[in-house]
């Protein structure tokens, strides 16, 4: 068995612990909880697993480098990172409805990556341009900031439902987390989002200036990158000198993250620099 | 009188302006949107590209507004500006406070304000006093950097707190992008990108710059002494790799390998592999079959010189040579195209792939043309830039990073424990601030409080 197959099984296992999250959810039962928890623990750790036999398969074709380099890699990244923070979040918050809205994201993030006919899973040689020890911190740092964006996302979607149910008569929203608690955690997740995102900017700024000779050059995917900077700075502002909370911050992220997208999708349809990452 | 009165009004309602946050979020709402237009429209083409794509009425409009070269027009800048001072402003407003809560001898407590907190911990204890103060202090100093105990007639007071500097954080953040608009502009005022190609052995001193076009001489020369470009089975670049040596007073001082992503920096000027091409051969080498006599003759042919056939058929001139050649719809690759002149007076064109020898047979003519070898020189592509500004964005950068970390993940917390006899027992009382993340603050001031009543 090889990483892709691996990486499709882990696929499946997703998607089960998706559904058993939401099913946990709809009929407030705690054994689906339990096993969704626990199948999503075990899709994150053949998701971990996946992407490192996927680097020592390449290692041996003879073309060793970090499983970063394309948007196959990427987005089985991107689903390995969103499960692990969704874990962490799960056990200090001991609440699992958060996991029915960030499981689904994990589970089309990797299903996306596996079974999209556009995204080849081969092992691609390097480029010269991304020959660089760089790859591997600004990869990690943009997703690391990205998966954050997606789980706050996914909150400030539960705030906004939670929100238009005041009297609390809601069967559905009974068992979500405070108000307050969702408001704050969407909160921590921007703020863990912008340290990594401005940490993979940086990065990716000095990468530049020893590839290209020149650290900002307003190619598409910095621009985004840095949009998706101001529209994040603007809430943190807003909420911590102005005291947005609530309604209009959960707002504010959506739009961050639909922002994220198009850094992370929507660019490669414009010409630019970036155009490996496809 | 009045008129000092004014511009002092004048001057605080700008200040008041630029202090406002309502206006970062303004700029900074701006700049994302504005920002999205370059993206979509391809920047710094020619202008007959925009003309062709947009129309006269658009392209004019478009052109007013700087948008083909947006990033640079006078009213983004103009935005990143304002943010600057908005941020410079803000920061000022607010510094004088927080530099007297932060430089402080002894940091000042209010027990009054720990006893008014809605969310207190509290347990009694009925060890002795001595022990139970020796308790607290240890664990107190031991998670917080400063402590104090007081002595009150009913028992004691604690005091610790830490990270009183992290309210700096935020300083370090607006003093950062500071830092990245010096950095810029001392780049753009004092530096210069430019590019040059150098064939194979030979010497460079200028380049021309990507801006203006004009010729910038440089202190010292390049020489290319060797390119090279290998691949990966599957097609794809591999490497490209230049051996270069500087050159000062006619010697070498410095010889180098660059590729992608390893450039040489010398005397402040940085030289990255950018592209490569192969230079038009100028010499190449013919085999001519007879198709009459079957002999076969070899030839060398300078471009655009004519050299006479054998058996006294004419002259063949080579003329061009093309890095890729269609014929018929058919992809030739490279090429060489010559013009026959027969003795009969007849003149037709002679299309001479490299890749395809027998190419020329299909002319049907009386002698079959075909090139043997040609003389191949690379010329490498170098991205030549000097950017006195870089120190100061990568500090900028430093700073940044570790601004955020002391703003978002670190706070200024405090902490009191108040003992106080009640009956034979004593009460404690643990109750603590955090000027940010107040929640993470209560689970650490009860898990505290669990410790110390285990005890």
């Amino acid at each position: 068995m090889d990483s892709s197959n691996l990486l499709s099984v882990v696929t499946f296992v997703y998607g089960l612990a998706a559904i058993l999250y939401i099913s946990s959810w709809i009929f407030k039962k705690t054994l689906p909880g339990l096993l969704a928890t626990w199948t999503a623990f075990l899709g994150a750790m053949g998701n971990a697993a996946g992407i490192i036999m996927r680097w020592v398969e390449s290692y041996k074709l003879g073309i060793g480098h970090a499983p970063l380099s394309n948007m196959y890699e990427s987005l089985v990244f991107f689903s390995c990172t969103i499960a692990v923070i969704y874990l962490v979040i799960e056990r200090t918050y001991k609440n699992r409805i958060i996991g029915a809205f960030a499981m689904p994201i994990v589970f089309l993030s990797i299903a996306y990556a596996s079974l999209s006919p556009n995204i080849r899973d081969q092992i691609q040689p390097l480029i010269p341009a991304l020959k660089s020890n760089w790859l591997i911190a600004h990869v990690m740092a943009c997703f690391l900031g990205y998966a954050a964006f997606a789980i706050a996302f996914g909150i400030s979607l539960m705030y906004l439902f939670k929100q238009r149910d005041k009297d609390g008569e809601s069967y559905l929203l009974s068992h979500f987390p405070e108000l307050s608690v969702l408001d704050n955690l969407t909160h921590q997740m921007v703020t863990f989002g912008f340290l990594f995102l401005s940490i993979g900017i940086i990065t990716g700024a000095v990468w530049a200036n020893s590839a290209w000779g020149s650290y900002w050059s307003w190619d598409p995917k910095e621009t985004w990158s840095l949009i998706t900077w101001f529209i994040y700075a603007t809430l943190l502002h807003a909420r911590m000198m102005r005291g947005w909370h609530g309604k209009r911050i959960a707002y504010v992220s959506i739009i961050g993250f639909l922002a994220v997208m198009f850094t992370y999708f929507g660019v490669n349809l414009l010409p630019g620099l970036h155009s490996y990452a496809q | 009188m009045k008129k000092e009165n004014e511009s002092a009004d004048f001057f605080s309602r700008l200040w008041n302006f630029f202090a406002s946050i309502r206006l970062t979020v303004v700029l900074l709402l701006s700049l994302a949107v504005t920002s999205m237009v370059g993206t979509f429209i391809p920047q710094n083409q020619s202008p007959a590209a925009y003309f062709h794509e947009y129309g006269e009425f658009f392209y004019k409009i478009l052109s007013v507004l700087n948008i083909f070269d947006m990033y640079h027009s006078w009213w983004f800048q103009l935005l990143l500006l304002m943010l600057t001072i908005n941020v410079i402003i803000c920061s000022l407003n607010r510094f004088s406070t927080t530099w007297k809560i932060v430089f402080v001898k002894i940091p000042p407590f209010s027990v009054a304000k720990f006893r008014s907190l809605s969310t207190k911990e509290e347990f009694t204890s009925k060890r002795p006093i001595k022990e139970l103060k020796k308790k607290c202090e240890d664990i107190a100093s031991k998670k917080f950097s400063y402590c104090r105990v007081e002595q009150t007639d009913k028992g004691f007071f604690i005091f610790a707190e830490k990270g009183r500097w992290t309210r700096l954080g935020v300083y370090a953040v607006h003093f950062s992008i500071i830092l990245l608009l010096i950095g810029a502009l001392t780049g753009s005022i004092f530096g210069f990108e430019g590019f040059v190609n150098i064939p194979e052995g030979e010497t460079v001193n200028s380049i021309e710059l990507r801006k203006t076009g004009q010729i910038h001489n440089l202190d010292f020369g390049i020489r290319c002494d060797d390119f090279s470009v290998s691949f990966y089975e599957t097609g794809a670049p591999k490497e490209f790799r230049s051996t270069l040596s500087i050159i000062e007073d006619g010697k070498s001082v410095l010889k180098e390998d660059i590729i992608v992503n390893d450039p040489l920096r010398y005397k402040g000027i940085n030289l990255f592999q950018s592209s490569y091409g192969m230079l038009p051969p100028e010499k190449i080498t013919l085999n001519i079959v007879s198709r009459e006599t079957g002999m076969a003759y070899k030839k060398t042919a300078k471009i655009g010189q004519p050299i006479e056939i054998p058996e006294g058929m004419g002259t063949l001139v080579i003329k061009d040579y093309r890095d890729s050649f269609n014929y018929k719809s058919l992809s030739l690759g490279e090429t060489f195209i010559g013009i026959l002149n027969k003795k009969d007076g007849n003149s037709i064109n002679i299309i001479l792939p490299l890749h395809f020898d027998s190419f020329d047979k299909m002319r049907k003519g009386d002698f079959i043309f075909s090139v043997t070898e040609y003389d191949n020189r690379h010329y490498t592509g170098l991205q030549v830039t000097s950017d006195p500004g870089v120190l100061v964005v990568y500090s900028g950068f430093i700073v940044m990073i570790i601004g955020c970390f002391g703003t978002f993940f670190m706070s200024h917390q405090r902490l009191c424990i108040e003992i106080a006899k009640s009956g034979n027992n004593y009460k404690v009382i643990v109750a603590g601030t955090a000027n940010k993340n107040k929640l993470g603050m209560q689970a650490r001031v009860k898990r505290l409080s669990q410790n110390l009543a285990r005890l």
